[in-house]
């Protein structure tokens, strides 16, 4: 019931002056947290989402734990003034439950969970501003936090949303393309051996414009790999007691 | 966070039986990969509802049933209706469901459902409109009675017949009048989803409960006519081949519940 209210796209630049391929600026800040094994700031657009990973830890409840892997949680949550509308509530919403599910899923593909078993592996997301795509962003920092912790895993994962808006194929969609275009298709994917991790699709599309959106997202996910690359990297290269500004 | 009571783990010599019988291109039940289950709809089974179905693949049931009740529309849509989906998976239908409030599976199950729908526009939500600040709000209510595998397009099925049986409640002086209706919901596009799971890098269409026990990956489309309405992909992972290779897959099997909805 997405239906146009605005022209989304004009002389083909979109709201916000982007081309139909261009992402929103986007920085990535490893290590950001003093007590979490692991941890990344994502600021996405106008997203601005923390991400803290803590584990592998003892399980609790224990009856969860498992005598073969370690299990993974994960909390998404949007805080009550994450966006620019009313007040939000606080607490699990019922797309917070379904955006954890989702992320964990993701995650769950690629952490060699085996090597820990009867542990949790706990990634918390805090969306502390929301401007569209904040699954994706979340995606995208949790993956760096994870890699901060250390934890074992088979592959990096990217993120972006690919949607289409005004008749035309679009990469990270912000919130009114979100909220008034015709479709909006998050996906993740791993870098190395080039696997759709995360997939969800709302609106109404062809065969081919699902195809053509792969495509775009996995270009664009090789750029967000760099960045998520280069926050890393930068962890190495300040000083014993510098602090990560974010 | 909200893990779910896991299903008993399927025993090794189960597990290699379906896996074997997988290799000679056979599944567990005799089904063809792409094959699915039994599919059956009945419309109007419960009277006090505006629209309902009860549609069943399988042994799998699940009631959808629609209500009217008059809301205050959402701010940015002033003019509009409002649709909500929600699910309840009664702990008589499974092992796995517990009493409580809604989990993760079935949120997830309502939301992959009503995106579907609202992606498909098969709803008029205009003519929901009655008056300033009042508007028709549309609840779909998806009960799994008895879960044996693939209870989302069992769900979307009942959830869709439901809607194409539904009535429009009369309206007099911005109340309902119960028992009384302005004419039926209508519905051009039927939106239906089908679930494919991987195993043992085959792809099988509507999982039993221990297809989907041992499935590396789970994905759901949903189609409409021309299509593609939603994607929701669960555990595992999968490439961009099988990604359009199952958008086929799902449109022709799409096609066949479709029929079952007409009748």
């Amino acid at each position: 019931m997405a239906k146009e209210k605005v022209q989304l796209i004009v002389d083909g630049k979109r709201i916000d002056g982007r081309t139909p391929e261009e992402t929103r600026s986007i920085r990535i800040e490893a290590g950001i947290l003093n007590e979490a094994d692991g941890s990344a700031y994502i600021e996405w657009g106008g997203n601005k989402i923390i991400c803290g990973v803590y584990g592998p830890r003892e399980c609790i409840p224990r009856h969860e734990a498992s005598p073969y892997r370690s299990i993974v949680k994960c909390r998404y949550m949007m805080s009550p003034f994450a966006s620019l509308e009313e007040h939000g509530r606080s607490g699990p919403s019922r797309r917070s439950t379904e955006l954890s599910k989702v992320i964990r899923e993701t995650f769950e593909n690629l952490i060699i969970s085996e090597r820990f078993p009867n542990t949790q592996i706990d990634i918390f997301i805090d969306v502390l501003q929301a401007s569209g795509g904040t699954r994706t962003a979340s995606v995208t920092a949790a993956a760096v936090a994870l890699v901060n912790a250390g934890i074992p895993m088979k592959d990096v994962v990217s993120s972006v949303a690919v949607g289409k808006a005004g008749d035309e194929l679009i990469v990270d969609l912000n919130k009114e393309e979100d909220n008034q275009g015709q479709s909006d298709v998050p996906i993740a994917m791993s870098h190395q051996d080039r696997k759709i991790l995360l997939l969800q699709m709302d609106g109404l599309l062809t065969r081919d414009e699902i195809a053509k959106m792969v495509e775009m997202a996995e270009k664009t996910c090789d750029n967000i790999y760099d960045m998520q690359s280069a926050a890393l990297k930068k962890i190495y290269e300040k000083g014993e007691d510098e602090n990560i500004e974010w | 966070m909200g893990e779910e009571t896991k299903d008993i783990i399927l025993s090794y010599i189960r597990r290699d039986v379906m896996e074997s019988t997988l290799e000679k291109g056979v599944r567990f039940d005799g089904r063809g990969f792409d094959d699915y289950r039994k599919a059956r709809v009945q419309k109007s089974v419960i009277k006090t509802a505006e629209g309902s179905a009860l549609a069943q693949i399988g042994n799998t049931k699940v009631l959808a049933a629609v209500k009217f009740d008059t809301l205050t529309p959402f701010p940015d849509r002033p003019n509009e209706g409002v649709m909500i989906t929600n699910s309840e998976h009664l702990p008589t239908a499974s092992p796995t469901f517990e009493p409580g409030p809604p989990r993760e599976n079935s949120i997830e199950m309502a939301r992959v459902v009503d995106r579907a729908i609202r992606s498909a526009e098969c709803i008029d939500v205009k003519s929901f409109f009655i008056e300033e600040d009042k508007v028709l709000g549309l609840f779909l209510d998806l009960y799994v009675l008895d879960h044996t595998g693939n209870y989302t397009d069992t769900a979307n099925l009942a959830a869709t017949a439901a809607l194409t049986n539904t009535q429009i409640p009369k309206v007099e002086d911005g109340k309902i009048v119960r028992g009384e209706y302005a004419g039926p919901l209508k519905m051009d596009v039927l939106p239906v989803s089908t679930t494919m799971v991987k195993i043992n890098g085959v792809w099988l269409v509507d999982p039993i409960r221990d297809e989907e026990n041992v499935a590396e990956t789970a994905l759901t489309i949903g189609t409409t006519e021309k299509h593609v309405c939603s994607m929701q992909k669960d555990e595992g992972s999968l490439t961009k081949d099988e990604l359009l290779n199952n958008i086929d897959i799902a449109f022709k099997s799409g096609n066949q519940l479709r029929n079952i909805i007409k009748g």
